[in-house]
Order: C-alpha cells, then sequence, then structure tokens
C-alpha cells in the first residue's frame, strides 16, 4: 500500500480586486489555480521526483504535504488516513512521520539558532527525547550529514557555507527519524560544484533509513539521477507520470517531450530538432477548464481546451500521459 | 553526574554574556553609559549608606550657623535648599526613587508592548485589529490631564505615578515590535519551524523573540529612559509621590521655593544627573543593534 495518497488535491489562491473595483463595478474574485486536482502516490521506500518550471505548482504541493498550507480541495491521506484535520496530537505525530527540507538553505535557518539548536528544534519541540537524548542525536546527526559536531555544533548559519547549511537542514529533518521526507528543490541555491555532494548525502541517507521521499527540482538530470518514479508538472496540472527514466528516455507528452529537448547537450556539434512550442508560460489565473499546456501545444485542437485528463492512480508503476491526442501524436 | 545537555545550556548562556560584554565593551559611549548606569545602581542600592544627612533635616554648618541656600562647598558638596536640607543626601536617596520608578515602568511597560507586538504580529485578522485598535485609543490620550485624573483619584502614590507612565508607554514598543514581527514571521526559517513541529507558543517566544530582541532592548532602554524623563516633569509639575524624594521632585521643590533664579547649584545637580542617566541609556541601547544582528558583529 502507498504511504502517502494525494487525491485531487488543488490549492487555489483568491485574488481580491481593489476596493473601488469590488464595491463599485462589481467585478468578481479571480482565482489563481496553483495546484489543480492532481492525483499521486508515494510507495514505501520510494523516492518520486517532480518536475516543472517554476510556478508550476511543485513547491505549492510540497508545503501542502508537510502541512503549512490547507488545500482548497482534494484530499491527502497518510498511511490511508486523511491528514487535513488533524489537530494537537495527532498533527504533532504527523509533524514527526513526514518532514520537509527547504529550497533555501539561507533563509530557512534561524539566524539566532546555534546549529545545535536548530538541528534539535524539532526534537526539542516535539518532546521527543530528554535533553541528553537529543544531544546525542544531534550529535550523531551532525556527524552523519559531513559536519563533525565538535567543529559544527556551536556555530551560527551565518559563519557556514551554503552547502554546509543544507546539510544542518537535511539533519535537522532527518533527526526526527521520519518516514517520509519532502525535498523541495534542495540543491537549487547551491552552486554546481556541491550539488554532487549533497544529492549523494540525500541518496546515501535514503538507502540506509529506508524513508519514502517527495523531490521536487526542475532539473531532469538531478531527477533522473535520484528519482525511482517521476511527474512532470505544467501549471498546476500533472502532465506525465512514470518510472523516472522511461519518463526521460521516451516521453509522450508533447510537454514533457519539449522539456526534456530543452535541456542542453554539452557538445556544440549536436544538431537538435527544436521543439516547437510557442509563447511563454502563462499565469494560472482563471484557467480554462481543459489542458492548460494546450495553448502552447503544436497538437493541440478545440477539444483540447475543454476537458482535462486526469492521471490514475490505480498502478503507480504505469507510464501515462494526461493528453487526449498521444495517438496522433506517436504517428506523426 | 552533570548531564551534558546541561553542560551544552550553560557553555551557551556563558558565551551569551561573555559575547553582552564585548558588545558593550567595543564601544566608547557604551562603555561609558554602561559604568554610569552601574553607578547609579549602585547608589541607589546603598543611598541610606551614602547619604550624610536626612533629606528633610535642617543642616548646620561646622560653625554651628544654619546652613540655608548654601552654595557647594567642601561640606556640603551640591549645596543646601533654602530650608537648610542637604542637597546631595537628597539626590542620592531621590536616585532610588528615580532609578525604582525608571526600572519598574520601564520593564513593565516592554513587557506588556512586547507582548502584544508579538501577538498582534503573529495571529494577526481580528486579534491585531482588536489589539492595534485599543493602541490607537492610547496614542489619543494625552499624558498629563491622564495622570492628573488618576492621581485626584487615588492621591499622590508611587503606584500610581507607575500605572500612569506604564499605561502611557507601552504604545510605542507595541507597534514597532509589531511591525517587527509581521515581517519575521514570514521568512523561511519560521515555516521551518512549524514544519519540524514546533507550537505557536515556540514559534513566537523561541523562535521570534530573539529576532525582535535588538528592538525590544532599544525599546526597553527608551522606555526606561522615557519613564525617567516622565516621571520627572510628573513630579515637577507636583504630581509625584509626596512621600519621598525624586530627581523632578527636587526641581519641584526648587520651583516652589520662588529660588530659581539665585540657586543654579538647586536644578544643577538633578538636572544633569536625569541627562547623564537617560543618554546613558540611549547609548547602551545603540551598542545593542549590533547585537541583535549577528551578521553585522566583527569577528
Amino acid at each position: 500500500m502507498a504511504i502517502l495518497e494525494l487525491e485531487r488535491l488543488s490549492r487555489h489562491f483568491e485574488v481580491r480586486p481593489g476596493f473601488v473595483d469590488r464595491v463599485v463595478r462589481r467585478k468578481p474574485s479571480s482565482y489563481i489555480k496553483a495546484v489543480e486536482a492532481l492525483n499521486l502516490t508515494v510507495g514505501h521506500n520510494e523516492i518520486l521526483g517532480i518536475a516543472g518550471e517554476s510556478g508550476c505548482g511543485k513547491s505549492t504541493t510540497c508545503t501542502m504535504v508537510a502541512g503549512l498550507l490547507a488545500p482548497t480541495g482534494g484530499d491527502i491521506r497518510y498511511k490511508g488516513d486523511s491528514v487535513l484535520d488533524l489537530k494537537g496530537a495527532g498533527l504533532m505525530e504527523y509533524r514527526r512521520r513526514v518532514q520537509m527540507i527547504f529550497q533555501d538553505p539561507y533563509e530557512s535557518l534561524n539566524p539566532r539558532f546555534r546549529i545545535s539548536e536548530i538541528v534539535a528544534e524539532g526534537p526539542t519541540a516535539l518532546s521527543l527525547w530528554d535533553g541528553d537524548e537529543i544531544d546525542e542525536r544531534v550529535n550523531a546527526m551532525l556527524n552523519a550529514v559531513g559536519l563533525p559536531h565538535h567543529k559544527y555544533a556551536d556555530r551560527y548559519p551565518h559563519e557556514l557555507s551554503g552547502g554546509e547549511r543544507q546539510r544542518v537542514g537535511i539533519a535537522s529533518a532527518l533527526v526526527m527519524e521520519p518516514e517520509m521526507v519532502i525535498a523541495d528543490e534542495p540543491l537549487s541555491m547551491l552552486d554546481v560544484s556541491i550539488r554532487a555532494g549533497i544529492l549523494d548525502l540525500f541518496k546515501d541517507m535514503q538507502s540506509q533509513r529506508h524513508f519514502s521521499a517527495i523531490y521536487v527540482s526542475h532539473d531532469l538530470s538531478i531527477l533522473g539521477n535520484v528519482a525511482d518514479r517521476l511527474m512532470v508538472m505544467y501549471l498546476g496540472q500533472a502532465m506525465e507520470i512514470g518510472p523516472a527514466l522511461e519518463v526521460i528516455r521516451n516521453p509522450k507528452h508533447p510537454y514533457t517531450r519539449a522539456l526534456i529537448g530543452a535541456v542542453p547537450v554539452p557538445d556544440p556539434r549536436t544538431r537538435r530538432a527544436i521543439p516547437n512550442i510557442r509563447g511563454d508560460i502563462s499565469k494560472p489565473i482563471d484557467p480554462p477548464p481543459g489542458c492548460r499546456f494546450a495553448p502552447r501545444c503544436p497538437h493541440a485542437d478545440a477539444s483540447c481546451g475543454e476537458r482535462f485528463m486526469e492521471l490514475d492512480t490505480a498502478d503507480p508503476h504505469l507510464h501515462q500521459a494526461a493528453c487526449h491526442k498521444l495517438d496522433v501524436i506517436n504517428d506523426g | 553526574m552533570v548531564s551534558s545537555h546541561l553542560k551544552r545550556r550553560l557553555k551557551y548562556l556563558r558565551l551569551a554574556l561573555v559575547e553582552h560584554y564585548r558588545i558593550i565593551n567595543a564601544n566608547p559611549l557604551s562603555r561609558f553609559g554602561f559604568w554610569v548606569i552601574v553607578v547609579f545602581t549602585l547608589v541607589a542600592l546603598f543611598a541610606p549608606l551614602i547619604a550624610p544627612y536626612d533629606p528633610w533635616e535642617m543642616v548646620y554648618d561646622s560653625e554651628g550657623n544654619f546652613a540655608a541656600l548654601q552654595p557647594p562647598s567642601w561640606e556640603f558638596p551640591m549645596g543646601t535648599t533654602h530650608l537648610g536640607y542637604d542637597l546631595f543626601s537628597q539626590l542620592v536617596l531621590a536616585t532610588r526613587t528615580t532609578l525604582l520608578i525608571g526600572a519598574t515602568s520601564g520593564l513593565i511597560s516592554i513587557i506588556i508592548g512586547a507582548n502584544i507586538g508579538l501577538i498582534a504580529g503573529y495571529y494577526g485578522g481580528k486579534l491585531d485589529e482588536v489589539l492595534m485598535r485599543l493602541t490607537d485609543i492610547l496614542y489619543g490620550m494625552p499624558f498629563l490631564p491622564f495622570i492628573i485624573v488618576l492621581i485626584a483619584l487615588f492621591g499622590r502614590k508611587l503606584e500610581f505615578v507607575i500605572l500612569a507612565i506604564v499605561l502611557i508607554i507601552w504604545r510605542t514598543s507595541a507597534r514597532v515590535i509589531r511591525a517587527q514581527t509581521i515581517s519575521i514571521k514570514q521568512r523561511q526559517f519560521i515555516a521551518m519551524a512549524k514544519a519540524r513541529g514546533a507550537s505557536d507558543f515556540r514559534i513566537i517566544y523561541k523562535h521570534i523573540l530573539p529576532n525582535v530582541l535588538p528592538l525590544l532592548l532599544l525599546y526597553a532602554a527608551f522606555n526606561i529612559a522615557w519613564s525617567i524623563i516622565t516621571e520627572a516633569s510628573a513630579s515637577f509639575l507636583g504630581f509625584g509621590d509626596g512621600e519621598t524624594i525624586s530627581w523632578g521632585g527636587m526641581l519641584y521643590e526648587l520651583w516652589l521655593s520662588g529660588k530659581t533664579r539665585v540657586a543654579w547649584w538647586w536644578f544643577a545637580s538633578p538636572s544633569v544627573c536625569i541627562i547623564l542617566l537617560v543618554t546613558s541609556l540611549v547609548f547602551v541601547s545603540r551598542a545593542y543593534e549590533e547585537v541583535a544582528n549577528p551578521r553585522l558583529r566583527k569577528r
């Protein structure tokens, strides 16, 4: 059974017009549909990658799963139970089991806390163990992420480099022994030269501790390396899902094809077919009901703007694309 | 056996104190201010031992003459009043009253202001609206009529002077701390604390409070300074505590005596004390802006 299930998960943000427009001109509110009817399952000990451009709803999905933002529709089930109405002890238990690694290691560490205090924050807030045991586990965790505790425990975040800070971020999530880790672009703020080290750390930790994970990134090469399965999102909708390498090597959806076609190849002599994609990514403000990629899709016709195909979660290992035109595309 | 956890906490406390000392010591003005405050505190604590006379005792000079309205001399280092009271003794005992009022109302007002600011800023919405309108109402309250009514109703008592000052002073610190709280609560480390399981209470007092500490200390010092000035003006107008003597009260006595133009020494010492203490507090608080933000510290 899956550890985490998202069923038609949606998050809309209301944009209220100004006072005059609202009262005098009777203009209704518009809605930014950041995430729309997302179906997804994550299995035990599985790393699910989410790929997509900025603004596609990856981070919104993460914050909802981490319990930091309430969805406006749909359901999140953890081990079969809905987590949306959790309060008090139940919520605390969920927080312990599902942890998040944040994107920006410069912003996500409290500047007034020492490293040992940052890592100890979760266990202390939830009183998981007594003071001495927390200290022991914090020290062990710091050593495990490659920051020897005798050197780093008493420092402040501003005394650390970006890579070291992200290690602290990882340590502070994993010290709680989560069963599920949500990593929201943990490498995107780091120098390219140190990304490999942090990625290896994440993978090592996952293989030692056997947590499930959602790993969000816009970098397909990272996702191909780290993820078991991969979901591609565009403007709040899921476009394609399947085993990671299969999605990357054999993309079905026109958007995924364009995305993979845009990955640079480090060989100046290679000639590539430039995907036939029009226009720019738009904003998901009051979008039409259909496929949100339709306005830019070379294969789209009128029907694409009317109905959207939701992905099915019955068989998690199936490679599926949310497109009605797959036959046409694959023939041509 | 001492637990390793406790040891680590004690170590951090010691490091924090060393750091505070270093911050104050790094800047000559704040070092000066710090020592002025220490001296005044010691004077206040040991006032009865330091004062050579009772503040309301008519004094006589070494030749046995009644010493009324004497300028400063070796015998009476700050001169005497027209009724022959020793001004040095009065000043020393007044230090105690002034510091007591300043510290109490300054600290109470910063505690109220900080809590209201933190809670209003963190929760926002209706609670914020109610608390901030309350602050606005207090902004509309003029200090002097307020204290006159309070004193008229309850009498010239120290507690009511403190109460009046506190009620008027907390409003500014509440507003400033609310603004800072709103900006800090949107930072990602607050989201991270929430994801790690920290409660609202813990987020407010453990995560936000240390980050508004610079402002808090700044306003604590301002509040103490303003309390001292406010108490002095209230006393000068005759709304101080009738039983004790304060620096403002000494100036009031001078005014009543009608000797303002003659007895320069009578207003010199309490005025200099007020200015010295208030500026010292401001100097120290300025140095604390650095403590607040570890990134500003020199390494």
